[in-house]
């Protein structure tokens, strides 16, 4: 058998030998020179690619740097622990004070009332959507939460001012409308496109066996529901849960225009408070370039990123975890 | 209870909690249409406007987004795209793309305002661009690249291994294997991702805030380094900054930009609806 195959392979040499015309052997050469120029352009090419390809890890790591290398400069005037645990952010009195706590405290105040009407709501539309809706339904509900996503915050903003102060006002007897409350519930829509897909996906990407044995074990579809998918896909629940709540700690331009921006410690939703957000966006434009309310500026944007990157990381951290253990 | 009662109401209050989402969405969106669409004309489209902004049109806003868009394209679509092919064509699985798709993560969840300060450091201060267009749009095209990234990749994952496999057989390299062959498949996908990603930095209001966008300006842009109005930061005014502002102005800026915005979530979900039937078929 091997020597078979060896006097073949002689014969195959000898023919292609005699076949060997001067003409051939040119193209040869020239077919070898475009092999070259296509390996030349393929190396630059990759290398291209390459250097394309990382750059979101440069511009994440430019973001921190230039955060940090301005935000570090507040520093020289004041202590990080003053900055940190400082109850009172007033730049324009003598002393200047920048504490974040009253900052940090309207963010939070934000998020919660936003997390506490977004996560029951969007939850249950994440099982209806994914469970209980008839297929067309379900693809025009799928529409419709994605076009509140692609709804730019400064038009939701303008309706807050416009429409929900007011409805806040009268129904709280307040003298301002312009409250916490009102920014947790704007920020609440821009949370809920986010925990509805998430949600929805990880409900929807369970194994069908699931469903097809509960119900056939003779459970509803409601016991299914609650008793089998929800806690099978609790993990990515959990994750679109934590992404809405980067996202309403992100938020901007809502609670800037409906909140009040008082900048001290609230004690209730129904009070006017301020983000950090909110402070970025509207005291950037006010300060001198350099100076101590410019550095602090950074500095909370600083807090803000380390805030938003530990939920974010978590996130993924639980949704990696969920497809490990799904597999 | 019985199990059909109670299965019965647990559906009822998941119907009405999917009704307190989507009848608020389509609420708001009919009262912007119903107050602004009176004011719409073509003035209001196309001329300047007068009286401190409380009279005339929107003109400069509009052309002022439309800037910043084409910027923002001309940036972020070559480098995401770029970056997504790296990740899906080239990388080895490792520790490299790990990191890389970590920091997509993140970028995608980096707050706008972040991007502002940011786009001012670097853009604005560092490079010395100042407040400008230039300055917006790459600012914009950092704040739309995990978008860009993350569903070019998708797309181009999503091509059959078979295509790169028949290419690579007739003797393609692995560059026209790509662009002949991966690429006009994942097109719809790559080009979709693209599309939302540039009706989010449309609608941005924080990062031009701090980088781009002026009160009033009453010429138009001449060249990259000028300051421009944007419909965004344009409406954030008229509607917190400007006392005495006329209500139809406001709703009409409000109803243009959702307009805007709208058409192209619509080509998106349309190109989307039609790509996922071709995939059917």
């Amino acid at each position: 058998m091997k020597q078979q195959m060896y006097s073949l392979r002689k014969e195959e040499k000898v023919y292609s030998q005699e076949e060997e015309t001067l003409e051939e052997s040119f193209k040869h050469e020239k077919n070898l020179k475009s092999n070259y120029k296509n390996r030349l352009s393929e190396f630059i090419i990759e290398k291209i690619i390459f250097v394309l390809g990382i750059a979101s890890i440069l511009i994440l790591a430019l973001i921190f740097a230039f955060l940090i290398s301005s935000g570090i400069s507040l520093f020289d005037t004041m202590t990080i622990g003053e900055f940190l645990t400082g109850t009172s952010w007033s730049p324009r009195s003598t002393p200047q004070r920048f504490g974040v706590i009253p900052l940090v405290l309207g963010t939070l105040w934000i998020t919660a009332g936003a997390i506490l009407i977004s996560v029951p709501i969007g939850i249950g539309s994440a099982i209806f959507i994914s469970e209980v809706a008839p297929p067309k339904t379900r693809t025009a509900l799928k529409v419709i939460i994605e076009f509140l996503s692609a709804i730019p915050s400064v038009v939701l903003g303008f309706l807050g001012i416009v429409v929900l102060s007011n409805w806040v006002r009268l129904s709280f007897n307040l003298s301002s409308g312009f409250t916490l409350l009102t920014g947790s519930i704007l920020v609440a829509f821009m949370a809920l496109p986010t925990i509805i897909s998430v949600s929805d996906d990880a409900i929807t990407a369970l194994p069908k066996e699931y469903r097809e044995a509960s119900l056939a074990l003779g459970a509803t579809r409601f016991e299914t529901i609650f008793h089998v998918l929800v806690p099978a896909a609790s993990s990515g629940i959990i994750a679109g849960v934590m992404l809405g709540i980067g996202r309403a700690i992100g938020e901007t331009m809502t609670v800037m225009m409906v909140t009040g921006n008082a900048a001290r410690i609230p004690t209730s939703l129904l009070q006017s408070g301020r983000t950090m957000t909110a402070t970025i966006a509207s005291e950037m434009g006010d300060t001198v370039r350099q100076s101590a309310h410019y550095y602090s500026l950074f500095a909370v944007g600083i807090v803000l990123l380390i805030m938003t990157s530990v939920i974010n990381l978590f996130a993924d951290y639980v949704l990696q975890r969920a497809r490990k253990g799904g597999k | 209870m019985n199990k059909r009662t109670k299965e019965k109401f647990a559906f009822g209050v998941l119907t009405s909690l999917t009704a307190l989402v989507v009848i608020p969405t389509i609420l708001m969106i009919g009262f912007i249409f119903v107050k602004g669409i009176g004011t719409i004309n073509w003035e209001f489209l196309s001329a300047m406007p007068r009286q401190g902004m409380r009279e005339g049109g929107i003109f400069p806003s509009i052309l002022g987004t439309f800037y910043l868009i084409i910027g923002t394209i001309l940036f972020a679509l070559p480098l995401g795209i770029g970056s997504a092919i790296y990740l899906t064509e080239y990388a080895k699985q490792g520790f490299l793309t790990r990191m890389i798709r970590l920091a997509v993560l993140n970028l995608a969840g980096v707050p706008s305002v972040v991007y502002g300060l940011f786009g001012l450091g670097l853009f604005v201060l560092f490079l010395g661009f100042g407040s400008s267009i230039l300055a917006g749009a790459l600012t914009l095209a950092c704040l739309i690249l995990p978008i860009i990234i993350t569903t070019s990749e998708e797309a181009l994952k999503s091509v059959h291994q078979k295509y790169r496999d028949a290419s690579l057989a007739l003797g393609a390299t692995k560059w026209q294997t790509i662009r002949h062959v991966v690429l006009p498949h994942a097109a719809p996908g790559i080009i979709t991702g693209a599309i939302l990603g540039i009706g989010r930095a449309a609608g941005e209001t924080a990062p031009i805030l701090l980088t781009v966008a002026a009160f009033f300006l009453p010429r138009l842009p001449r060249s990259v380094f000028d300051q421009v109005m944007a419909l965004p930061y344009h409406l954030y005014i008229i509607s917190t900054q400007v006392p005495n502002m006329p209500e139809s102005i406001k709703y009409g800026t409000a109803l243009v930009l959702l307009g805007i915005v709208s058409i192209f979530f619509a080509i998106a979900t349309l190109i989307r609806i039609r790509f996922k039937m071709a995939n059917r078929a």
